[in-house]
Formats: C-alpha cells, structure tokens, sequence
C-alpha cells in the first residue's frame, strides 16, 4: 500500500479502538483488495500458510461466509466451528474453547458470540489476533467497516453527511458500531425509532435522538432501516409489526423528505414489509448488495492488516 | 473451652462511641473479658502475672467490627467459602462477628439448617449470627417460620439475592416478625425492571452494548417497602443501598418517625460503573455499581446519618463464575478484608470523624441487630479490633485470606489496616509482627 500509517492492532474489537487514521487506512487497503474479487483467478498468495479459524457461537450466513470468502481470496486455510449455544450451556467455558484453539496455532480467530464483550475477553486471554463478527449488542466492527467504505464508494466522503438509523437500536451491535464509525468520520449521525428501542445516553456517542423518523430522514444522505424485532428476553417492545411497519418502516413516502439521491442501507438479514419495504429494497437507492460486496473486501483488509501487513 | 490470655493492649486511641470515648488509653483483656481501660495518668490496676502487652501508639482500639450482611456460602458452596474461612477473612479485617444471608443450599429457612450453621461456627474466627429466610426456599410464596428460626439463633430474616416481590407477603413478614422481635431486611430490587441486568443503565451500560439495571429497580422497591414499615409499624432494615433517590426516600422516612434503617457497602462509595471498564467482572454485582452523582450521595447519606451501617455484602464466587463473559458472570464480590481500608478513605477526607466511623461498623449494626457487642464496656466480651489508620500496601491476591479472590481492588493501594483483632479474649487475627 501507498499509506505511510502504521497500523499498530493485533485485535479488531470495535471501533471504538480505531482511530481516523486507522479507519483510512482501512477503507483505502479495502479498496485495493476489491479488485481482487473481479478477477478471473480470484486469489492472491499475500496470507499463504496462514490459518483462519471461525468460530461463530451464533447463527450467521452473510458474515461467516463473507469472512471465509475474505480469507480464501488471500489463500488462508480456513476453519469453521458452531455452537448453537453459548459456551457456558454447552459445558466447556470460552477460555477453554479459544485455548484449545490457539494450541493449534492459528493466526486469526474470528468469532460472533452473543455476550457483549466476548471478543475483548478472548483477547485478554490468548495470543492470536482476535477479530470481532459481532458480540451481543456490543459491535460489529467489519459491518461498520463496511457501510463506511459503502458511503465513501457512492457519496466520494463521508464528513458532512447526514445518516439516519432508523430502528432497533438498543440491540442492535450495528447500530452501535455505525454510530461510532459515522461519527468518528464527520458524518451527523440522528437516531430514530420507538423510544422502548432507543438506548439510555446513546447521545453521547455523539448521535442525535429524533422523536419522530422524518426528523430523521429528512435531508438524509443515508437511511439505514434496522432489523427488527418484536420482544426479546420476555421484553415487551412493540405490540406488532403491523404498526411498526406503519409508523417506523422507510417507504417511498418517508423517502420523500431524504435527499432524492439518498442510499438505503441494511445490515440485512432485511424483514421485507416490516422496517423495510420491498419496493424500497430493491430501488436504484438501494446499496445493499453492494454493502455485501465491500464486506469481503473490508475483511480482507482486516486480516491482512492484522498480521501484520502495511 | 478456647484459651484465652490476658492482654495488656498500651497507650492505643480508643475510639467507643457507645460510651462516648475517645481518648489515649490502656485496654486490659482478662479471661475473655474487657477487664480495665486507664489513661497514662491514671493508676494501672493490679495486672496479672501472665501477659502479653502490645504497644499501640498510634493505633485505634475500637469495639470489634460487626458486618451485617455476609454470605459465607456453607452450606453447599464450600468451595467458594466456608464459616471457617469466611470468618478467618472476617477476623484478618477486624471482624469479630458476622451475620451470614440465608441463600445457601439448603437455604436456612427452617431452624435446622439455621442449627447447622450454629454447630458449624463454633470454632469459627468470628462470632457467626444467622439471617434465615423471609420465604421458604427463598421462593416468594410462603413465610418461613422466623419464631422457630430465631430461637435456633437467627437475629433476622431476608431474602437476600432476591426481592419479595409479592407485597402482601412482605407485609406480612414485617408483621409477623414484629411479633417475634426479628429484623426484617430488604432486598430492594423491582425484578421487572432489572431482570437479566448486567450493570447500571447509562451510558456505560450502551456504550458495552451491556443490558441495563436502571435505579429506579432499586428505588420503586424501597418506597414500596418503607410504605409498608410505615403503615404497619413494624421496623425495616435496608440492605445494600446504592443510589440518590434511594437516599432520599430513606431520608424523608427518617423524618416521617418510621423505624427504618439502612445500610451501604463500601464498594458504593468507593467505585463508579467505570470500574466495569474492558468487562472486569470483579465490578460487577447486585445492585451494580452506580454513577458519581449517586457515591456523592451515598457518602452524604453516611456523614448526616440517613445510612446507619457500613456493611461488605460480602459474595464470595470462584472463577468458575467469574472468569466468564461478562453477562454469564455470577453478581458479587468479596468485602471483609477492604472494609477498613475503604471506610477510612471517608475518614481521612474529612465525610466523618473517628467516632462516626465505628459507629458505622460496630454500634450501629450491634443495635440494629440487637447482638452483643459495638461497645468497650467494662466487664463485656473483650470483642475489639486494633486498627492502624497509616498503614498503607497494595492489595495482592495471594494475601487475601478469603477461599474467593473475587475483589475490584486487587492491585490497588489501599491506606488503614486491622492490625489485632480479639474476639471473646481470643486473638483471631494479629499482624503486628507483619
């Protein structure tokens, strides 16, 4: 890379750890490795003998496989174990399951799992890098990653615009990350949804609450609708999907106060007709697959960086 | 029978608010018993042939510690504490008696189990007070049978770890207690709003992506159970209070005449929900850890009064439960051995004078309680803590003398140390030579 920026991390936890230079060089070592997917002959032998493990303690389709894609594209073995519950119910405690792991000496682990801080925990403990494909509600920096390349691919910058998030915010560790990562870049970053879904203090990551989603929308550059869902943990949120649909769903109506040339955005998987409707999904406004399409490139990047690469 | 010897203890500050005593003083422990206290200008009385005499300039004497609120874990969980060695940790902090929670396996909520506990503290290094349990099986449905239990030796009853979410219930366990002059203690959390919490709701709850115990849980349920002190009379001891508003009810009740009482662990004075920072799960307990504006008015609540008691809330958990993610760890952390330490921090700032803070620790749960103790009286149990106000040393793990290591202020520098605690005459704990 042309980049004079030391990249200095062993672990991508969140983005809370990174700092603008870092995101840069991020988005820019992504950017070079995208071509890489449009080839005939789609690999290059920059992670030769290294070994990837996955390790996805959550049901995943997208990550996982944009992450093995990632890795097999720089010619990483790759290895994938599930649990379909956490550590703890399953008997062998997350320390020892990483343990043994590491001993068979992996480069890179990366993990989904569902308590917020697990990465962090696992880091704390063992030697290979750790990245984070989601823990809990905490963050989910590669989707975060990824929207902030998908913006800068569409818009040339991302200071100076307006992104509206539109949703479930209190669970949602793409909302959290996208919040840090918009903000940190200059982007103004205005939160909506129904209050039982907006996290206390979320302001002060540097966001801004709005009460109503066209407040939200209007003038928007970016509108992120997120994945919903009804109760979680016997928590009443909202009564149905019917009225979310009706009052929080982005459809061509509210698309009307957003900028005419506004992206939508999703983390996907999408509930068609609930927060996001069909006809909106699938406009000419819509970058979503191209947000897929960035995700293997921004773990490429990530990998690459995190052994070491400049 | 335990031997006992007659200890001369020299020229210490003794600090006994009962009796309204504070001066430079001599102690003379004679078969179990507080046998004299003479100031340097007075006559030495007769002392026996056999002594052993410690100097203490410098030093507080003060009545034994009292900690209200304990979990010694036995039994069923003796691998993360024991009544031996909780009261041996009690002892190396300057305890000389503890009241232990009646969450165990079995719980004590019926007098065999209460017995039990008894048989098994004969030994112990501190005089061990059951707590048994306001339901049976600490279930919420029914009352345990407190007259029963506090024949066997319970001085209160609680259902500690959990609330008793069934207001009817608590009504009437504040009644029926009264009638058997048994403390009631709350346990005061509004499961609806807390359950599966992590850590207080804030911006440190959101920024961990961590579920949220809001202070309106802890709140709603103290009004509710001062409403009914209030109403029925009868007196309520609260435990573990942590936030503003909780203070203010306290407060306001104090005021109305209503015979409540409250206590604080140290870690609310001493910590913030900071202390969770990169998921320290030695932060993280029930009620969890608060905000600035809440220790600011923990520690007035201390100074003026309206929190009547110091208490550890002393939870000790192996790794088993503590090296885990942050949301499968089990809520508490041990308390004994910093107490001192922590409280004296309050001291040293100026919040409370000496006499305040052994009221905090000893008087007052004495009262609340109704135990023997809290005093230096002439001819009373020579229970008595010798306490080294300057002494200051980082806290290591290997020193921790509890069988769990589960403290947020392991590699902190603490000031103030129990340097002699004597229980019944017997030395439990001396590290004067140290």
């Amino acid at each position: 890379m042309s980049s004079e920026h030391l990249f200095a991390h062993k672990h991508i936890l969140g983005l809370d750890h990174l700092s603008v230079p870092d995101i840069e060089h991020i988005l820019n070592t992504a950017e070079s490795f995208k071509e890489i997917s449009r080839r005939s002959i789609k690999k290059v032998p920059v992670l030769r003998g290294k070994t990837v493990v996955t390790l996805f303690f959550e049901p995943s389709t997208r990550t996982r496989l944009s992450f093995d894609i990632a890795a097999k594209r720089m010619s990483a073995d790759t290895f994938s174990i599930s649990a379909s519950t956490s550590s703890t119910t399953k008997g062998e405690s997350l320390a020892d399951t990483a343990k043994n792991i590491e001993a068979m000496m992996p480069d890179i682990i990366v993990m989904r799992h569902p308590s917020s801080g697990a990465s962090n925990y696992l880091a704390n403990r063992i030697n290979t890098s750790v990245i984070n494909a989601g823990d809990g509600t905490h963050e989910h920096p590669s989707q975060g990653l990824l929207d902030l390349m998908t913006v800068k691919e569409h818009k040339g910058k991302i200071k100076g615009l307006k992104v509206a998030i539109i949703g479930d915010i209190s669970h949602s560790r793409v909302a959290h990350s996208d919040i840090i990562g918009f903000s940190k870049m200059g982007a103004n970053v205005f939160v909506s949804g129904p209050a039982t879904l907006i996290p206390k203090k979320i302001s002060r990551l540097g966001t801004r609450i709005c009460t109503t989603i066209e407040e939200a929308v209007n003038n928007a550059d970016v509108v992120m609708p997120l994945r919903i869902q009804k109760e979680r943990q016997s928590d009443p949120l909202i009564p149905s999907f019917r009225e979310y649909a009706a009052f929080f769903g982005i459809n061509r109506q509210i698309l009307q106060v957003a900028k005419p040339d506004a992206l939508i955005m999703h983390p996907g998987p999408i509930n068609r007709g609930v927060e996001l409707d069909p006809d909106v999904a699938d406009s000419s406004q819509s970058v979503i697959l191209h947000q897929v399409t960035n995700g293997v490139a921004i773990r490429m990047a990530l990998m690459y960086l995190v052994l070491g690469g400049t | 029978m335990i031997r006992t010897q007659a200890i001369l203890l020299k020229n210490g500050r003794i600090i006994d608010p009962a009796n309204r005593v504070d001066k430079k003083a001599s102690l003379l422990v004679e078969k179990g018993k507080i046998k004299a206290i003479f100031t340097p200008r007075q006559k030495t009385p007769p002392l026996p042939k056999k002594l052993q005499s410690i100097d203490l300039q410098g030093k507080w004497i003060v009545p034994g510690l009292i900690d209200m609120h304990v979990h010694l874990r036995e039994p069923g969980e003796e691998y993360k504490e024991t009544i031996e060695t909780g009261t041996r940790a009690a002892a190396a902090g300057g305890f000389t008696a503890v009241a232990c929670m009646p969450n165990t396996t079995p719980v004590n909520d019926c007098q065999s189990v209460t017995r039990l506990i008894l048989e098994k503290a004969e030994n112990a290094y501190a005089r061990v007070y059951p707590v048994g349990a306001i339901s049976k099986g600490l279930q919420g449905e029914s009352l345990a049978e407190f007259g029963e239990m506090k024949q066997a030796g319970a001085v209160a009853v609680t259902d500690d770890g959990k609330p008793v979410t069934d207001s009817q219930l608590m009504r009437r366990a504040l009644e029926y207690a009264s009638s058997h002059n048994v403390m009631v203690i709350s346990h005061s959390e509004d499961y609806s709003l807390s359950r599966n919490g992590a850590i207080n709701e804030g911006f440190v709850s959101t920024s961990m992506g961590l579920k949220g115990i809001p202070h309106i849980a802890e709140e709603i349920m103290v009004y509710r159970d001062l409403a009914l002190a209030e109403y029925t009379g009868c007196p309520l001891h609260l435990a573990h209070i942590s936030t503003q508003e909780s203070i203010n009810l306290i407060r306001l009740a104090k005021q109305k005449g209503s015979p409540v009482t409250a206590e604080t662990g140290p870690h609310y004075f001493s910590l913030t929900e900071k202390a969770v920072k990169d998921y320290n799960t030695n932060a993280k307990m029930n009620p969890p850890l608060r905000t600035q504006k809440d220790l600011e008015a923990v520690i007035e609540a201390i100074s003026d009064g309206t929190i009547d008691v110091i208490a550890t809330d002393h939870a000790p958990h192996s790794i088993l439960e503590k090296d885990l993610e942050f949301d499968q760890a089990a809520n508490g952390i041990i308390g004994l051995e910093t107490a001192v330490p922590l409280a004296l921090a309050l001291f040293r700032k100026g919040y409370i004078n000496a006499a305040r803070l052994v009221e905090l620790l000893s008087t007052n749960p004495a009262k609340i309680l109704g135990v023997k103790g809290g005093s230096l009286e002439i001819g009373s149990d020579a229970d008595i803590a010798v306490i080294d106000p300057e002494h200051s040393f980082v806290l290591h793990e290997r020193d921790i003398v509890s069988k769990s290591k589960n403290s947020p202020f392991i590699g902190v520098k603490l000031q103030g140390k129990a340097l002699l605690t004597i229980c019944g005459g017997r030395i439990t704990h001396n590290a004067i030579s140290d």
